[in-house]
């Protein structure tokens, strides 16, 4: 199939940018989104041009490192699919596509499609983990977890970190990224002691770089692992618990 | 050629890691944080063990080249993770586990550091869960089992389809506390280009900023390299795009052995090839194969849709040849035979490349359900790839490169031979021997960084108190940073007329027909002379675009390349040296009457470590003697 893309190319961090447009000729519809690029990049590089720099590594929706704006889509419009995933058969000859990098002031672009999405990392940092020590830990099949629990727990920490829910919200918001980390730790018996400081940790965290939740649920929709807005209500509940909480009463709830 | 001293500890296998222990020197609390430690890499390996000495009160800087540490491919690993829990009654323990490890690589490991492995394999279950893991589960609330190839005990937990995930981000999550406490710091996007050696001992790490291409220096007493496997060598493979060697080939090229190179794994079940433009292969879990059942047609010219084909026409040929482990054969063993079945040319698929992994019996037994709660994801990603549905039609799947058992040599405290330089995770070489068992990696990465390395690692800190880190604007450094910048440059400065992917592809062309699941002596010979002229044309033809003080992919790919010529050399002479085939190993010439591997006790149970001598000079050949004191050797059976 014969493309046309018109993609986002900016040369650096604060550095202006701007759209071009390349031709993808004679792409195969069995390739991912990302083989289309590798192919262009290649003639690019071959006519002695600058390729064109996207973020990737697993190309298979599980590191989460990928992820574009294609034609206003975080991912593309494939439901449950991050930008490495999707296969050039859901687009037509002919289609004229645009790519996009994430936008959000909280993470600013490196380069054409890169974004810095560290700030994840310090929204991890600030309370996304439950603080055993390495060694010392009871034999695991002291603490059961009901069923229901570990399976719940496990849908929300299959967030791949992509920050496509934050490109996808007008508001730019970290909601659904910060809920899935912090129900996958509370849902469990092993996350209930630093369950309420966690949720207070993480939700100022994020504040400090995101936007904030005016329910559009457009994170939902654009997320690859379909994690759900259940998990937002989760923490609000568990934030305004926290808030009003006497504190050291907290590990009896 | 010396031979190596692993510095095995004597006595009882069952006490070596007990007394030794006890024997090493520690470091006390207090004094720990006077050292400085630098860990290269946040898989499973890195991550576990740089939060470990974090907690320890060691200042840690850990490095990687991904935006974060959660995307190491550690990440992709589907299957599980083995233990010795026995939970499931069914006989295991950790005898059995250490045996069944040792079987499984063909008698090529070593057993001391395979039994720790084994021993430590239960706690890092315990760890993970108080973690917060969430490991699949019973109605009880218990913890469920799975079994893997090579082995007929339920001793895998897993995660879904997610395992790796979710194990790294437990690491990652302990990581990120050290990072909050000040006790590690984190450098992401960050590549490091050369190990650095003061008086003959690791002294620090040059690291280029992959944004703004600075390039630094840091200084430590010790330095980790857990920086995963380099089965990109084949271009096409199941690692994820940016895996190479270049940290180890580096370490390799400042004295450090490199050990087994020729050891490694192509895994049964991946998505066969569709065509040229294709980037990497896509693993469909071993653990499949517990309700899979693999098949070709009986007849090579039988033309029929895989659901049109009769029983009676059909070839469950693991099943038959392989009758007590059937489908659930090692994967050096079922990789073989399916590239048998194509050989013949039963192969099955658009392209003839691959056979059939049909779960028609497992729906009708079980229920789809199930096999959707068992399997869902891997069934969603096989479709989204091929546009088949795998409920309805067998799946295709096809061997690929997966996992190097070969990597730097280390001694029983996972020290590379150059002091100071250690190696953990898939960069090393030590506990799987010639073929790696399912769910043995994520087991052996996680041992190496959160129970291994933090005790053994004070061995050497120990007698270093009081000493600082030689600084960072010593000659040593400089000349390295001098090394680093001169590479980029030169690479920069060639501007030939060929992209480095198709340097990259020609170089796995030539690595999988000569140095993949069979290997000749012609074959590897023919190799030796394509490697090094395609090295050459690389260095005189490549064309690097862009420049040196930016985000530059096309550079950070030509630089890894560069590396994966040498190291792809080396490999080939590796198996043109072991005159024997053994685990993912297979040489023609040397096989049973029914084509299985034929190992040669008498003369290679050795692990060959090669030593650096120059460029274009072959390496020297070191051996380490493997001694089996516990485990008798024997043909390998699954019959
Ligand atoms: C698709 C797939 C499925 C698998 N499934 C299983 C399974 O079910 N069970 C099992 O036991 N094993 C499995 N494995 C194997 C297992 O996942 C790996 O062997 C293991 O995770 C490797 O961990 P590691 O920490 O050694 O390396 P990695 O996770 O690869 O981490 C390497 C790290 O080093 C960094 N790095 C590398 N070079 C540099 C450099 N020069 N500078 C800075 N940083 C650098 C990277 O950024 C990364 O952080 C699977 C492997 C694959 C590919
Ligand atoms: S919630 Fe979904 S969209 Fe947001 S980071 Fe996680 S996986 Fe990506
Ligand atoms: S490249 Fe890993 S999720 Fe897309």
């Amino acid at each position: 199939m014969d493309l046309t893309l018109k993609v986002w190319r900016q040369d650096g961090p604060g550095k202006p940018g701007e759209f071009k447009e390349y031709e993808a000729k004679g792409i195969s519809p069995d390739s991912s989104f990302l083989e289309m690029l590798d192919v262009v990049n290649e003639r690019l590089v071959e006519a002695g041009e600058v390729p064109i720099e996207f973020d990737h590594d697993c190309r298979e929706g599980i590191c989460g490192t990928c992820g574009v704006m294609i034609n206003g889509h975080p991912h593309g419009d494939q439901k449950g699919t991050a930008t490495c995933q999707l296969h050039m058969r859901r687009f037509s000859d002919g289609d004229r596509i645009v790519i996009e990098p994430w936008r959000a002031t909280g993470m600013p672009v490196m380069r054409d499609l890169i974004v810095d999405r560290s700030p994840l990392d310090r929204i991890v940092e600030a309370g996304g983990y439950i603080s055993v020590n390495t060694g010392g830990a009871p034999d695991a099949n002291l603490i059961p977890v009901p069923k229901p629990a570990a399976e719940s727990s496990m849908d929300a920490a299959a967030c791949i970190g992509c920050a496509a829910c934050i490109a996808a919200c007008p508001n730019s918001a970290g909601q659904l990224f910060t809920s899935a980390k912090l129900a996958h730790l509370n849902l469990l018996p092993q996350g209930q002691p630093e369950r309420y400081e966690r949720t207070i940790a993480m939700v100022e965290k994020m504040e400090e770089f995101f936007g904030s939740c005016t329910n559009h649920g457009e994170c939902e929709e654009a997320c690859p692992k379909s994690i759900s807005i259940d998990n937002i209500a989760l923490m609000n509940r568990d934030y305004i618990v926290a808030k009003f909480k006497d504190r050291r009463k907290a590990g009896q709830t | 050629m010396t031979t190596l001293d692993a510095k095995v500890p004597a006595g009882p296998i069952e006490d070596k890691w007990t007394n030794h222990r006890f024997d090493i020197k520690l470091v006390n609390p207090a004094n720990k944080r006077k050292y400085e430690i630098i860990i290269i890499g946040t898989g499973l390996a890195g991550a576990s063990a740089a939060a470990t000495l974090g907690e320890l009160g060691y200042n840690v800087k850990v490095f990687t080249y991904h935006d974060s540490p959660r995307r190491a491919h550690s990440i992709a690993a589907q299957g599980g993770i083995n233990a010795a829990k026995n939970y499931p009654n069914d006989g295991d323990s950790i005898y059995r586990l250490f045996y069944d490890t040792v079987k499984g690589g063909d008698y090529r490991s070593r057993e001391a550091n395979v039994y720790r492995l084994a021993e430590v394999s239960n706690e890092i279950i315990d760890q993970c869960t108080a973690q917060g893991v969430p490991f699949a589960r019973e109605y009880s609330g218990l913890l469920d089992n799975r079994s893997f190839g090579g082995a007929q005990v339920s001793r895998t937990f897993y995660a879904r389809g997610q395992t790796g995930q979710q194990l790294l981000l437990g690491a990652y999550q302990a990581l990120a506390r050290q990072v909050s406490l000040g006790n590690v710091k984190l450098f992401n996007r960050s590549e490091m280009l050369e190990v650095v050696l003061h008086e003959g001992r690791a002294v620090g790490v040059v690291v280029r900023d992959l944004i703004n291409g600075e390039i630094s220096s840091h200084s430590a007493h010790a330095v980790v390299l857990a920086t995963g496997g380099y089965s990109n060598v084949f271009f096409l493979s199941t690692m994820a795009m940016a895996c190479n060697t270049t940290a180890i080939w580096r370490a390799h090229r400042k004295g450090a052995f490199f050990a087994n190179p020729c050891f490694t794994q192509i895994h049964p079940t991946c998505i066969p090839v569709h065509d040229e433009f294709q980037s990497k292969l896509t693993l469909m879990s071993e653990s499949l194969r517990n309700d899979g059942r693999i098949w070709v047609p009986v007849d090579p010219d039988d033309t029929r849709a895989a659901n049109d084909i009769p029983e009676s026409d059909r070839d469950y040929y693991l099943e038959r040849i392989y009758p007590s482990f059937g489908n659930l054969a090692p994967r050096d063993v079922s990789s073989r035979a399916a590239m048998r079945m194509i050989d013949e040319n039963r192969g099955v698929g658009p392209l003839k490349n691959g056979v059939y992994l049909d779960f028609a019996d497992a729906i009708n037994r079980l229920g789809k359900d199930v096999i959707e709660a068992r399997y869902g994801n891997l069934f969603e990603m096989y479709e989204r790839i091929t546009d088949e549905d795998p409920y309805e039609v067998p799946m295709r799947i096809y061997p690929a490169p997966h996992y190097s058992m070969g990597g730097l040599w280390v001694d029983y405290n996972l020290m590379t031979n150059v002091p100071g330089l250690y190696a953990i995770g898939e960069a090393n070489f030590s506990d799987h021997g010639a073929n790696r068992l399912g769910a043995s990696a994520l087991m052996q990465g996680l041992a190496d960084g959160y129970f291994v390395l933090p005790y053994t690692i004070a061995d050497y800190l120990a007698d270093w108190l009081n000493i600082s880190p030689v600084p960072t604007d010593h000659e040593v450094f400089q000349e390295a940073e001098r090394e680093v910048d001169g590479r980029m440059k030169r690479l920069l400065s060639i501007n030939g007329t060929r992209t480095v992917d198709s340097f990259h592809r020609e170089l796995g062309k030539i690595m999988i027909e000569y140095c993949g699941l069979a290997r000749s002596k012609p074959g590897l010979e023919k190799a030796l002379s394509q490697i090094p002229a395609l090295r050459d044309e690389f260095w005189k033809n490549v064309r690097v675009t862009g420049t040196e003080d930016n985000y530059n992919s096309e550079l950070q790919k030509a630089n890894r390349v560069a590396d994966f010529f040498e190291l792809a050399e080396l490999m080939c002479r590796d198996a043109l040296e072991r005159e024997e085939s053994c685990g993912g190993h297979f040489r023609v010439e040397h096989q049973t009457e029914e084509g299985e591997a034929q190992r040669d006790d008498l003369n290679q149970a050795h692990v060959s470590a090669w030593e650096w001598k120059g460029y274009n000079v072959p390496q020297a050949h070191h051996r380490e003697p493997l001694e089996f004191e516990n485990v008798a050797l024997a043909q390998r059976s699954y019959k």
